[in-house]
């Protein structure tokens, strides 16, 4: 009983201080936010320095147009996400419930397109926005990932869950396919939609290589991840300032994180990213 | 009735179709051509045959050191990864107190923006930063200047890129121990087994299939790293932490050889699906599926 008490009390002491250690950093990028620029890396390091300036945060907005980063970057992740549950809802419904000749091929093929990483497909795929004119347009941060094969994928099992009855009952009403999938089929799918939701708003937001290579003008279409670059310069960085802004940009998903904590294990587990 | 069903059927999928032919498969075929191509961002284009593929492997001074920077990346970065991952899931296991709290926080870094995440490190790695300036004032130690030494430049990396990645790996993990039947962890507890036993006789080979998909996962993303050596060092000292995807972005949009860094970005291709057959080949060695 004693020893079982003092391993959990171990156990915890352990916890604790691995979240110490391991929040250290994000403390100190935060204290550091709110130091005058020339102090920030003034020896020996402290916490506070001679004054708390939360003007810094403010002041974000000013040196840089941190604004328009933050609006592209909602416009993008918040159009993406439309796109995205539009494109995987329809496919998903297609290859879960109807019946046609070649579905499972081409579903294998849907598949097949995940094993070509981002990486393989950024080159080519600059060049095809040079052919549509879309350099340094927001379709270009909006579509070109939109169509990934992994909503469909998860729209799909998720689909196949509903029992048939259901749909079965609709069409005895003489219900066609079309209503079906509004009427009875979307509004059962929230959970799956709002798991695709959040991942795909993540990869919007997160994104970086892609903005990188698709966007010249930072200045009127840089996303968040690029404006974050924008404080240091030729002449050097503006700490204080890259620190605030990289805090304002971890607020966001950080909120969505600790919103959707009681579901996250569950999340994890079951969307597994495909299983096993 | 079957007939309709199927121009239904083409009508909610022709969305995903066109989408994936237009930025999937047309970009696929087009990064096969370009490949075979002298293909300047702007200006003429020439045919070369395997002439992209050929200078790469033998005569484009960083193509070689970028790979094998990926490689150490990986080699480093997905065992410690793995290992502190695994350690946190049995840390926080189901007896512990307000771990809800604790997988809450070791998660955080896995969802903000990983420029975000580096360049926070960044501050703490510089010469007065955090790590160096209390290690001069506490312990009189002056640290090696990390982010641009070449021994530790790597490391630096690494060791940024597993607090920033290593939470999902410990949910995967954490949701495969929350699995596991109680009945057949209490039946080898009333063999005996316990403590260390336990967990490498028991619980690691149950729950070896999710390590299986983490450590598969974890290597195809490790070797796709750019964000954290582009922000923290640049690719440097030298070429010492430039990986193979800033090797395409340079030479593609630096240097404006598009042909060239879509060679690269098939051997990259190569490389993934080469190592995950690999593991494919190796699993029935170690991974125990129940069914």
């Amino acid at each position: 009983m004693s020893t079982e008490r003092l391993r959990s009390g171990l156990a915890h002491t352990t916890a604790v201080l691995a979240a110490v250690i391991f929040t250290t950093p994000l403390v100190y990028a935060f204290f550091s936010a709110l130091k005058p620029s020339r102090e920030v890396l003034l020896a020996p390091p402290t916490l506070i320095g001679s004054e708390v300036r939360w003007s810094n945060f403010a002041e974000v907005f000013d040196y840089a147009p941190f604004t328009t980063y933050i609006m592209n970057s909602f416009l993008t992740s918040v159009a993406g996400v439309m796109v995205v549950l539009f494109v995987s809802a329809t496919a998903g419904y297609a290859f879960a419930r109807l019946r046609w000749r070649g579905r499972e091929v081409v579903f294998v093929l849907f598949l097949g397109t995940l094993m070509v990483p981002q990486e393989v497909l950024v080159i080519p795929m600059f060049v095809v926005m040079q052919w549509f004119g879309w350099v340094d347009t927001y379709p270009a941060l909006i579509l070109p990932w939109a169509f990934t094969a992994f909503g469909t994928f998860l729209m799909r099992q998720f689909f196949r869950g509903i029992p048939y009855e259901l749909e079965e009952a609709a069409r005895v009403d003489g219900a066609g396919p079309v209503r079906t999938f509004t009427r009875i089929i979307l509004p059962l799918a929230g959970p799956a939609l709002a798991v695709l939701a959040v991942f795909t708003f993540l990869n919007y937001w997160n994104s970086y290589l892609w903005p990188l290579i698709a966007v010249n003008d930072y200045a009127t279409l840089g996303t968040l991840p690029i404006g974050l670059a924008s404080f240091s310069s030729q002449t050097g960085t503006r700490w204080d300032l890259q620190m605030a802004a990289s805090i304002i940009s971890m607020v966001p998903t950080t909120l969505l994180v600790v919103a959707l904590q009681r579901h996250l294990v569950k999340g994890i587990a079951t969307s597994g990213l495909g299983g096993r | 009735m079957r007939h309709r069903e199927r121009w239904h059927a083409l009508g909610f999928i022709s969305p995903a179709l066109a989408g994936l032919t237009v930025f999937t498969a047309l970009p696929v075929a087009l990064a096969v051509v370009m490949s075979l191509f002298d293909w300047p961002i702007f200006g003429d284009r020439e045919f070369i045959g395997l002439g992209n593929y050929r200078a790469l492997l033998t005569d484009t001074p960083d193509f070689w050191p970028a790979l094998r920077n990926s490689v150490l990346f990986t080699v480093l970065y997905v065992p410690t990864n793995l290992a502190v991952a695994l350690g946190l899931a049995l840390l926080l296991g189901p007896r512990l107190h307000g771990r809800a709290v604790f997988r809450v926080l070791f998660f955080i870094p896995v969802v903000t923006p990983m420029v975000a995440n580096a360049l926070v490190w960044k501050l703490v790695l510089q010469p007065q930063g955090l790590l160096n300036g209390l290690s001069t004032a506490w312990l009189g130690i002056t640290l090696p200047n990390f982010l641009v030494d070449r021994n530790w430049a790597m490391i630096a990396i690494v060791v940024m890129s597993v607090w920033a990645g290593m939470g999902y790996n410990m949910l995967v993990l954490t949701a495969a121990l929350e699995q596991l039947p109680t009945s057949v962890l209490e039946a080898a507890r009333m063999d005996g087994a316990q403590g260390w036993r336990l967990l490498i006789r028991v619980t690691l080979p149950l729950i070896s299939p999710a390590i299986f998909f983490a450590a598969v996962m974890t290597i195809i993303g490790s070797l796709q790293v750019f964000a954290q050596p582009q922000l923290l060092t640049g690719g440097g000292p030298g070429t010492s932490t430039i990986p193979l995807v800033m090797f395409i972005y340079d030479t593609g949009f630096t240097f404006q050889d598009l042909g060239l860094a879509a060679a690269a970005a098939w051997l990259l291709f190569v490389l993934i699906i080469g190592i995950t057959v690999l593991q494919f080949r190796a699993q029935r060695r170690w991974v125990h599926y129940e069914h």
